[in-house]
């Protein structure tokens, strides 16, 4: 309601928006930073590099005897990193030994038992449970594979037999994650009724996290009369089809997609991605400020033609760090997006190139603390980067404020605002560390530099109170004299009249 | 023009006019009738009324909390801005005025801009004391905001359309109709002008390339 009132002033704001538009289309083929991030106003400000390449592997470093063929995914596990080596139908097993390296520990190509063919058929995906059981995304062989450490067939979770699920379809399972209780989760190429559920026993429990379908009155006029062949067009209307997920520390899913149209991103009818709670329903907080609502989390705001690359983001895989903080990897333009726990943008880098941070199809994305693992399935690489001193500093204000360090928090924050001074996160932070600290009036200065004003009016409200309770006899005193003194003034001139109308004055007079 | 200044007259009748439109708030039927008619209003007191409607129009921008607006000004020019308000006002006048001239309006030109102007009174009283209070509320307390902020248009547009009946000397119903017409009359002005505008600028655009044309060849 309340931000109906840019409405009025829609002079201002859509030239704003205009302006705006114009700078992006400019910046992108002129000079943009490796990193930016977009303001308030959805302005692309360019900032310091958050994260640096630390070193890119190619086969050759990896100590490969086999090439690298077209890898779809990567997995980490404590200090593993498996990597879906997808064209060669193995999975490869690394560890990072240190800061900069990672060393071959085996390949996984068959296991022992089993009905079926012991060995893999394009798998995609792994995943490893708390237990150590290893659960495989065989997607040539329509089966999701459960193994133990020792690569032992255990079980199987092959195609549902279910009404919802066409009969004549090719089960292809392509990404998968496993609960503490090993209940798997997938998403499987052709479905979109949301991710398919499987329980420990292997049994079909139904889909979670599909679209909600909502009732939208100009379909409804449509379908009344439209005729049969519009209507077989309009069929091609597709929910969401999910392209990879991602199981967090607190077994919430985090699912993304890149089967988004840009209009329906804008107008808040697709999400790219998603939080999902064990009922399915989307729980992502999305508390990031903009002067049109809410700030939209699906990766670039704006969706020029440069460079031969169009239309939205669209997110191939999606990891989330201890914090809530989440990454999402757009397959398009080759960029990383960092999202905080509240939804607002930490940071964006990459793009589509041949350089180190660079990328053609990236499609795995995986975390290792705050470092970062991205695959590329065109390249046949591993990147690895990790956070250069302003990106440490930004996480390490998170992690203190998380912690509950406030006044440590407030000081990295302002360090960080040393890096980059347009960077709205960093006085956010900075107004959100003073809150606590209940400095309410430096709070309210800092959300009102970048307009945020859910904040702003708590801070302002504990503000008042405050300034009430200091102030309350001031306050009394000036209530009772703006009642009393026009009372009195009245009282007196009652008086006066009285007197100048009384028989005394007469007789004077 | 001095003398005219500095007449204690002249200011008491201005102050008057000023003070009427007070009136007019709460009485607008018989305001508006008094303000042509009895010769109540004033230019002077019209175009102050008017300035502090377009100057709470501008004023909002700045001194209004941001929890309510939220302004681009690297983008904001103020000119632009203030056209913005006053060229539909005065697109609505005139067209008002031409087109009820020719349907026995018995308002002059002069007159509904005077009406027009009395009209806007709401939009200055409310929004001086709104743009104070604004800074003094959250998030929470924003329905107070939007409430007094409808109030004060639905307010202006409440009288605005009873001073037009009064002063056309109209019943509510064609009055009504003629000031729909007029929204109309406006959009046939705002092509009219679009159309003068592209026309001129396509015609020196011909005897500049005449020129150039001339230049290369000569």
């Amino acid at each position: 309601m309340r931000k109906g009132f840019t409405k009025i002033c829609a002079l201002a704001i859509s030239a704003g928006m205009f302006f705006a538009s114009s700078i992006s289309g400019y910046a992108t083929t002129i000079d943009r930073s490796y990193t930016y991030n977009y303001d308030y106003w959805g302005d692309v400000q360019d900032s310091p590099d958050m994260y640096s390449v630390c070193k890119v592997f190619t086969s050759t470093e990896l100590g490969l005897e086999k090439k690298l063929s077209s890898p779809q995914g990567v997995y980490v596990k404590d200090n593993f990193i498996y990597v879906l080596d997808t064209g060669n139908n193995r999975i490869l097993e690394f560890e990072r030994t240190a800061r900069e390296s990672i060393e071959y520990v085996r390949e996984i190509t068959s296991f022992t038992g089993g009905t079926g063919p012991d060995t893999f058929s394009s798998p995609t995906d792994i995943a490893i449970s708390d237990e150590g059981n290893i659960f495989i995304a065989d997607k040539g062989n329509a089966r999701i594979l459960k193994l133990d450490s020792n690569l032992n067939y255990i079980m199987e979770f092959t195609k549902p037999i279910d009404n919802s699920i066409d009969k004549d379809i090719v089960y292809q399972p392509s990404k998968i994650a496993v609960d503490s209780a090993e209940r798997v989760y997938c998403v499987a190429a052709g479905i979109n009724k949301g991710l398919i559920k499987y329980e420990a026993d292997g049994s079909f429990t139904g889909f979670v996290g599909a679209t909600p379908v909502v009732f939208d009155f100009k379909m409804y006029l449509m379908k009344k009369i439209a005729t049969q062949e519009q209507l077989n067009k309009m069929e091609s209307f597709v929910p969401t089809e999910y392209d990879n997920l991602y199981m967090d520390k607190e077994g919430f899913i985090y699912a993304c997609t890149g089967n988004v149209e840009a209009e329906d991103l804008r107008g808040g009818d697709a999400d790219a991605i998603r939080r999902i709670n064990p009922l399915g329903d989307d729980i992502l907080i999305r508390n990031g400020v903009y002067y049109d609502g809410k700030f939209p989390i699906y990766g670039d705001l704006y969706m020029g033609n440069g460079g031969g690359y169009s239309g939205p983001s669209k997110f191939a895989d999606v990891t989330v760090f201890d914090n809530d903080s989440y990454v999402c990897l757009d397959r398009n333009r080759g960029r990383l997006f960092g999202y905080d726990d509240q939804g607002r943008m930490i940071f964006v880098f990459g793009g589509a190139g041949n350089m180190d941070g660079y990328f053609r199809e990236p499609l795995g994305l995986e975390h290792m603390d705050y470092d970062l693992i991205v695959v590329d399935r065109l390249d046949c690489t591993i990147t690895l980067f990790t956070l250069t001193d302003f990106g440490q500093l930004v996480f390490d204000a998170m992690d203190q404020f998380d912690n509950g360090e406030y006044g440590k928090s407030g000081k990295t924050w302002r360090e960080v605002m040393k890096y980059n001074g347009n960077y709205d996160l960093a006085y956010i932070g900075l107004g959100r560390a003073y809150l606590r600290q209940k400095e309410y009036g430096e709070a309210m200065d800092y959300f009102k530099l970048k307009y945020d004003d859910e904040n702003y009016s708590k801070a302002y409200k504990k503000y008042r109170k405050e300034y009430v309770e200091d102030h309350i006899f001031i306050i009394v005193v000036v209530l009772l004299a703006l009642f009393l003194i026009p009372l009195g003034i009245g009282k007196v001139k009652a008086i006066k009249r009285e007197f100048l109308i009384s028989d005394a004055f007469k007789y004077n007079n | 023009m001095f003398a005219a200044l500095t007449s204690k007259e002249n200011w008491q009748r201005y102050f008057k006019s000023l003070k009427f439109s007070l009136y007019c708030l709460t009485h607008p039927i018989d305001g508006f009738w008094d303000l042509t008619h009895e010769k109540r209003g004033s230019y002077a007191a019209a175009n102050t009324i008017l300035f502090l409607a377009v100057a709470a129009y501008v004023l909002r921008l700045r001194y209004t909390s941001f929890i309510f607006i939220q302004v681009y000004w690297e983008d904001l020019n103020v000119f632009t801005y203030i056209a913005s308000v006053l060229f539909p006002f005065f697109l609505f006048v005139i067209g008002n005025w031409a087109l009820t001239t020719l349907f026995d309006g018995k308002g002059r030109l002069g007159q509904v801009y005077i009406a027009t102007c009395y009209a806007l009174t709401p939009y200055p009283l409310i929004q001086f004391p709104l743009m104070f209070l604004s800074n003094y509320i959250t998030v929470d307390e924003a329905e107070f905001y939007s409430a007094l902020y409808t109030i004060a248009i639905v307010w202006v547009l409440f009288i605005g359309i009873f001073g037009m009946s009064q002063v056309h000397e109209y019943s509510f119903g064609k009055n009504i109709l003629f000031l729909i017409a007029t929204i109309f009359a406006m959009l046939v002005m705002i092509f009219l002008l679009m159309l003068f505008f592209s026309m001129v600028s396509q015609g020196v655009a011909y005897f500049i390339s005449l020129f150039k044309e001339m230049l290369y060849r000569l």
